[in-house]
């Protein structure tokens, strides 16, 4: 019975949010007011549940007095609570920033910078690697790390910002551009599917598990 | 009677005379030459075991299928099973040891498909111990170094004059939105998406949010401003109270009007789509991280007619913002938009590195691309020396 009233809720719920898809409605505002207060609802309690409890209530319980820094920088956030004192959460905003923008460098550095230059690297001349798929032939020929390097090195010149685009690097650029609009339409049309697999499962579950079985006991 | 002769006749079969069906155990020949190290470039808490192949892995009887690992606190044992890894395989890294720097005993069998185990191999042992630096990454630190010197050389030259930054597409209409919202009479909605305070784009987008609340005070508009995070959400409310503040107006600043909403992606979705429609903002800047609700944010912004500034350094989400807003701020423009639009010398002497970093990178392909062609033209050493270069940029 309880599965029952969850999928007339899930289904209700989902009805009034596609209800948007005409206008803003009554319906709509509800299933947006019960989202946004019951996901933040949940987030105060996962973040009690996965957060503060493991990883400073219990080890201090444990007397790992080591995790009372982050602690103490956490209660200093409280402190915007008192106009008085409010610039005391200041630091750990500034501690925050600081490390974060620390740890992207390296993050950047291994993560994109260095795999993309030596996944840059590669033989223009030469005998292509025969394989027997034709798709593949033509994925490691020449001709194609060819154009992966002018790719590559037209999109960095786009976003070099201290010359004008004008003259050879504006017309470089240019070819940059043209990359860029063709990786993102493939990255679009990638995507969308993603989405539309989003919808079809949403759509699923309307017919599948409440339609259908509605259905099947109205006839019975 | 009978049981009697039940007993004499028992008493008179041999066990050579019983019908058996006798199975014939074969042991595979066990891996040799077990060696046991501390694994190398980690933070300990791993041992990592090698060995020789079975005799009869892959030859011999043929019949190995896997290889089973045992650990032990003395060399006699006993030994406490702790994985498998598959036929072929010389190597296990012990990423369950519980102390480092204590020795730890090791033996490899080899195991067949009908589930009989080998002897065991020989007994090694070692320790675990975390290592201050990652040796296989010096090229992270080369370029590191090389780079940051770029940085310093540049802000250093930024603190004398003014340093060019070429016009950024998009950047000129901050003040053309805001402007427009103005005359209209509507507020602005600043959106930082639902990233974090180490997002490098969610910094960016606190710095392009000062600049935009600074011309808000200016026109004396409204700038709203929901939020996924609540630090991101304290940091806005400091640069916002900052920029009124610059722009002699802080009695107008209203901390109420930068909120936290929810951290839920589509519930905070929903939330910013009814923030749209009920509001109706003149402006919408959709800056900073965003995934799935991009483009519901972006297409809901487009019906209630707000010009909109979009930026984020989300490949795939670029495409939506590009086809749904009227400016994108792509990847690298956002981070430069920053510092374009605050003119802090430190922060243009930054896009300045950040621009003699990619000469560097386009000079390393563009060397590559010529040593390749000579190497695939077998000319002189020009192979080994482009193998070279790509070996050094793939270590670690």
């Amino acid at each position: 019975m309880g599965q029952i009233i969850g999928v007339w809720i899930a289904a209700g719920l989902t009805l009034m949010i596609f209800s948007f898809l005409y206008k803003d409605n009554p319906f709509y505002k509800f299933a947006e007011h019960v989202y946004v207060g019951v996901s933040a609802a949940y987030t105060c309690f996962y973040t009690w549940d996965y957060f503060l409890m493991p990883k400073l209530i219990n080890p201090l319980l444990q007397h790992h007095w080591l995790v009372i820094i982050p602690g103490i920088f956490g209660a200093m956030m409280l402190t915007r609570w008192f106009p008085r004192s409010a610039w005391v959460s200041r630091w750990p905003i500034a501690v925050s920033v600081g490390v974060a923008s620390g740890l992207v460098v390296v993050q950047y550095m291994q993560g994109f910078v260095i795999p993309q230059i030596q996944n840059t690297l590669l033989p223009i001349a030469g005998p292509a690697v025969t394989f027997n798929n034709p798709i593949t032939n033509l994925w490691n020929h020449p001709l194609n790390n060819l154009i992966i390097i002018v790719g590559t090195v037209t999109t960095l010149v786009y976003f070099y910002f201290s010359k004008k685009h004008k003259g050879f690097i504006g017309g470089t650029a240019k070819v940059g551009i043209i990359f860029i609009m063709v990786a993102f339409g493939a990255s679009f049309g990638y995507t969308v599917m993603a989405r539309i697999s989003l919808l079809i499962g949403r759509i699923h579950f309307l017919i599948n598990d409440w339609l259908l079985p509605l259905f099947r006991s109205l006839t019975h | 009677m009978n049981v009697l002769l039940a007993i004499l006749f028992l008493m008179q079969q041999t066990p050579d005379s019983l019908s058996t069906d006798t199975v014939e155990i074969v042991r595979p020949a066990p891996p040799t030459d077990v060696i046991a190290m501390d694994t190398p470039n980690d933070v300990g808490g791993s041992v990592s075991v090698q060995w020789e192949i079975s005799e009869d892995d892959g030859k011999g009887l043929n019949n190995v299928i896997l290889y089973n690992v045992f650990r032990g606190q003395s060399e006699e044992g006993p030994f406490d099973y702790i994985g498998t890894v598959g036929a072929g395989r010389t190597s296990y890294d012990d990423q369950t040891v519980e102390k480092d720097k204590v020795t730890y005993y090791y033996i490899v069998k080899a195991q067949t498909k009908e589930g009989v185990e080998s002897e065991a191999s020989n007994v090694a042992s070692g320790k675990a111990a975390p290592q201050w630096f990652h040796h296989g990454r010096w090229n992270i630190l080369i370029l590191g170094i090389l780079f940051a010197l770029f940085f310093a050389f540049y802000i250093r030259m930024a603190k004398g004059k003014e340093l060019f930054i070429r016009k950024i597409a998009g950047l000129d209409a901050v003040e053309e939105a805001v402007g427009r919202s103005t005359e209209m009479g509507k507020p602005v909605l600043f959106c930082p998406g639902i990233g974090y305070l180490y997002d490098i784009a969610t910094i960016a987008a606190l710095t392009i949010l000062g600049r935009v609340a600074k011309k808000t005070a200016e026109y004396e508009t409204r700038i709203i401003m929901p939020n996924y995070d609540p630090v991101v959400m304290s940091a806005a409310q400091e640069i916002v109270k900052q920029s009124y503040t610059e722009a002699g107006r802080p009695d107008d600043f209203n901390e109420k009007d930068i909120f936290y909403l929810t951290q839920d992606q589509f519930g905070f979705a929903a939330g910013v789509d009814g923030i749209m429609l009920r509001e109706k903002p003149g402006a919408i800047f959709l800056q900073g991280v965003f995934y799935a609700e991009a483009l519901i944010l972006a297409e809901t912004g487009h019906s209630v007619g707000a010009i909109q500034i979009a930026g984020t350094d989300r490949v795939t989400l670029l495409p939506f913002f590009i086809s749904a807003c009227d400016y994108t701020l792509i990847g690298e423009e956002m981070f430069a938009a920053s510092s374009y639009l605050s003119r802090d010398p430190v922060m243009l002497g930054s896009i300045k590195g950040s621009d003699a970093a990619k000469v560097a990178i386009i000079s390393v392909i563009l060397v590559g691309a010529i040593l390749g062609i000579l190497g695939g033209l077998n000319i002189g050493p020009f192979g080994t020396w482009f193998q070279s270069l790509v070996n050094w940029f793939g270590r670690g």
